[in-house]
């Protein structure tokens, strides 16, 4: 590939002094990722967990599971329309604040992209289905219809992260005498070592997110004293996914987490503030790392980072000092990769602790009635409920260890983040940024007053339950609702809509 | 053709795709931007939501795949027209996210006041996004960037941009109005069926002003354009899209509603697959060939192979979609059919 911009091979060692574009950029970019990861475990999972309620109510008729599973095929559908909105952004400004990047990876690693837009545009496609199919289709094709949803979402993880964990340790390509990849193997640059670990981590991740927070939802309603049936498999369900999960997590996160120790030492290094290589390594649970390589504040927990990492004290681990300074996060970065890694730990154990509890209780009431078979503790659902937002505040800890671990790399070992940031001027980007927080602030201010006011129409609805048919249904007015009936038109034509197919 | 040459015509056809999907909507939004106040909008409003509600997500989903090809097939072209057209695309993407939040978040607002906000914010930045899309795309016809180029106004501000932004939005408006007419006669909304028609006709009027105007705007400012534009394939299919528009014409003021989608679709089509014919054997002219772009050779073929993987999964589910929703079959359920017929059941006795 002819490219006539980029930079040649130790060019970066010039760029020490980052130019003053590189800030907004990357902090625009950390804005709008992480609003966005806010939305993807809902993206990713909710399918799941509906299409989970939905079986349930066909399989044993149960209209509450049915109730459940359309209102949830609402949230999921209204938020992957912001979904939608957001990523677009984020598609444009790999462009716009990273243009080295793409220029000169994009054929390397551009692939992954290729298999999410896919089945991104596929899972649009099959939610809208889903949506509105709820009423003419006959009820078996139509969960058949929405089964392949949660595969999609799957197939569309499976292309961000091929494509983040190529950043992380890139291969499947060689540098010609200029520094540009040549000989690309495409499978290799998929599957590279640190894919299989991350994937797994996040898709669960994910799915214990979701499952969390939709449980946290009917946790805080049965806090509130609601312990209708409703209430009861609108928290049992999803928490029950999670909670299957969350073992599972543990193992997973250790694994990934070794994976980081052998193929990212570095960023391991900044993950534990490890200064110098060395055996016999302590493990800190927070505290705060110094340039000259002291650590203060935090508790420190003599051999065990060693022990953790290679099951034995004399076990190396290599330290942030192995390289120079310009090819290592800064103290100040690896002190946040730090706190992140370990508030996603401590985050992961206590709901460790959580589904216990719960699977403590679950099995010894499991011959009781099934009103009576989950627990009663008000502590229970006070934790359920905090679940939800715990483990959206692990997702971004995890997030904001695996990027910010990774600096000053934008493609781990071979490209600087300021050698792919744009030129546009730094006050330019400023600008850009103000303006893109009002957006996001309003769109997401919006989708929560949305959903609320979905949450308030639905209660009203199950209060008047029975008594009397409402004029309009509770979702007539939300982004995905009944497509409203015709207004009345003006020149008396006294046309009304045929849609509902009614004589 | 070159491997790189086909995954060229992937490109070319995806942003056709997008043109007449996403234009379509965009052309909603103008129509509703122009459908004046509260109550005399109402009816054409209604119109817009109902017939965009199930598809405008799809319709949009194009857009990132345009992108990806981009970047994964000819990372050169997609580092060179980012850099170059940085306002442009900068201020697309913001009226992006206002439009599909406008769109998506006026339904629940009940005040007056705060419907035409974000009605406001929806129409305006249908109007804003394809004009930036289109003047990026004019940038790029007339060669006004090159691999290196940095962002200066010129890129965008040029009498091929200005040209192409305003073809953008009265080729997105006349989509809009022809499918809208449709739409209206499908939900038996008569009186639309004429207001949108007379709209359709008006921006195919528009359109065909326009191109008149090319002829003395094209020749001098993007040379290449339209040498392409005057031979051979590329003239081909210019030709078939003023036959196209003609047919069009002839149908509209006849009143043959229906059918007119189909030739309105084939117009955008044409036109955007002309253009991309006559650039040939460039993807910037005269300064970046579809060769010089491409991104390496194993990766083009196993963007071909996701593609076709892709459209073999995605073809089927796309048709399935627009037939269920031309269909009438796509109705969410209400509260009171679950309750009455124990859910899922079709709301025979709604």
């Amino acid at each position: 590939m002819h490219n006539p911009v980029s930079l040649p091979p130790g060019a970066h060692l010039l760029l020490a002094d980052a130019p003053a574009q590189l800030l907004p950029a990357r902090e625009l970019m950390a804005f709008t990722l992480a609003s966005h990861i806010i939305l993807v475990p809902m993206g990713v999972a909710l399918p799941l967990i509906t299409l989970v309620m939905h079986y349930r109510g066909l399989r044993r008729s149960d209209p509450t599971a049915l109730l459940l599973a359309r209102r949830w095929s609402a949230v999921m559908a209204i938020q992957f329309a912001v979904g939608v909105v957001t990523g677009t952004v984020l598609s444009f400004e790999f462009g716009l604040l990273w243009p080295g990047l793409m220029g000169r990876w994009g054929d390397v690693f551009g692939i992954g992209f290729g298999v999410e837009a896919w089945a991104f545009f596929l899972e649009a496609v099959l939610i809208a289905i889903y949506l509105y199919g709820w009423r003419r289709l006959p009820p078996r094709t139509h969960f058949l219809l929405g089964l392949p949803l949660p595969a999609t979402a799957l197939l569309g993880a499976f292309g961000i992260l091929a494509a983040n964990s190529w950043m992380n340790t890139p291969q499947g390509f060689r540098l010609d005498a200029t520094g540009n990849p040549v000989d690309v193997d495409v499978w290799k640059a998929i599957f590279t070592p640190m894919f299989g670990p991350q994937y797994w981590h996040f898709v669960v991740a994910m799915f214990m997110t979701a499952g969390y927070v939709v449980a946290g939802v009917y946790a805080v309603g049965i806090l509130k004293g609601r312990r209708d049936r409703y209430h009861r498999i609108g928290f049992a369900v999803p928490f029950t996914v999670a909670a299957i999960l969350t073992p599972v997590q543990f193992v997973l996160g250790d694994s990934i987490a070794r994976s980081v120790f052998q193929k990212q030492p570095i960023k391991f290094a900044a993950m534990e503030l490890v200064w110098e290589t060395d055996t016999h390594v302590p493990e800190y649970i927070f505290g705060r790392l110094h340039p000259d390589g002291t650590v203060t504040g935090g508790i420190k927990i003599p051999q065990l980072d060693s022990i953790l990492a290679g099951f034995r004290p004399d076990t190396q681990v290599t330290g942030l000092t192995s390289v120079p300074a310009s090819d290592r996060p800064d103290p100040t970065e690896a002190t946040i990769v730090h706190w992140a890694f370990d508030i996603m730990v401590i985050i992961g154990s206590l709901l460790g602790l959580l589904v216990l509890c719960y699977a403590w209780v679950v099995w010894r009431r499991r011959k009781r009635p099934a009103a009576e078979r989950l627990p009663q503790s008000r502590w229970f659902y006070r934790s359920a409920a905090c679940a939800g937002v715990a483990s959206v505040v692990a997702v971004e800890c995890g997030w904001i260890a695996t990027e910010v671990g990774r600096q000053p790399w934008i493609v781990y070992q071979n490209m600087r983040v300021a050698e792919a940031v744009t030129s546009t001027r730094a006050s330019t980007l400023w600008t850009m940024f103000g303006v893109v927080i009002v957006v996001y602030v309003f769109i997401f201010g919006s989708f929560l007053a949305v959903l609320l006011k979905m949450r308030t129409r639905w209660r009203l609805e199950d209060a008047a339950a029975g008594t009397a048919t409402p004029a309009e249904g509770p979702e007539t007015e939300t982004p995905y609702g009944p497509r409203a009936a015709v207004p009345a038109a003006s020149a008396g034509t006294g046309a009304r809509a045929g849609e509902d197919g009614t004589p | 053709m070159t491997t790189a040459g086909i995954v060229a015509l992937v490109l070319l056809l995806a942003v056709a795709a997008y043109a007449c999907a996403g234009g379509t909507d965009y052309g909603a939004g103008f129509w509703d931007l122009t459908a004046g106040g509260a109550e005399r909008g109402r009816r054409p409003r209604w119109l817009i939501d109902h017939a965009m509600a199930p598809v405008w997500e799809v319709n949009n989903v194009w857009l990132i795949f345009v992108l990806v090809i981009m970047w994964t097939g000819f990372p050169l072209l997609f580092q060179t027209v980012f850099s170059s057209m940085w306002l442009p695309l900068a201020l697309a993407v913001v009226g992006l996210v206002l439009r599909g939040a406008g769109f998506a978040l006026r339904k629940p607002i009940k005040r007056v006041a705060g419907r035409r906000l974000y009605g406001a914010l929806f129409a305006v930045s249908s109007l804003l996004t394809p004009y930036f899309l289109g003047a990026a795309v004019g940038g790029i016809a007339s060669g006004r960037v090159a691999p290196g180029t940095t962002a200066s106004a010129e890129a965008w501000a040029n009498p091929t941009s200005f040209f192409f932004g305003l073809l953008t939005v009265t080729g997105t408006a006349f989509l809009g109005a022809v499918f809208l007419s449709c739409d209206a006669e499908r939900w038996n909304a008569p009186d639309l069926v004429g207001y949108f028609r007379r709209r359709a006709l008006g921006a195919l009027a528009v359109a065909a002003l326009l191109g008149v105007a090319a002829l003395f705007v094209v020749p001098t400012d993007a040379p290449h354009l339209w040498s392409g534009l005057t031979q051979g394939a590329g003239l081909v299919l210019a030709l078939v899209a003023v036959a196209c528009t003609v047919a069009t014409a002839v149908m509209l003021l006849r009143g043959h509603t229906r059918w007119s989608r189909f030739t309105a679709t084939g117009i955008v089509a044409a036109s955007v697959v002309a253009w991309g014919v006559a650039q040939r054997p460039y993807l910037i002219p005269t300064s970046l060939t579809i060769e010089q772009a491409a991104g390496a050779p194993s990766t083009l073929v196993w963007l071909l192979v996701v593609t076709l993987v892709a459209l073999l999964l995605v073809g089927p589910a796309l048709v399935l979609l627009y037939w269920l929703d031309t269909h009438a079959e796509l109705e969410s359920l209400s509260e009171s059919d679950l309750r009455e017929g124990g859910g899922g059941s079709p709301a025979g006795s709604g």
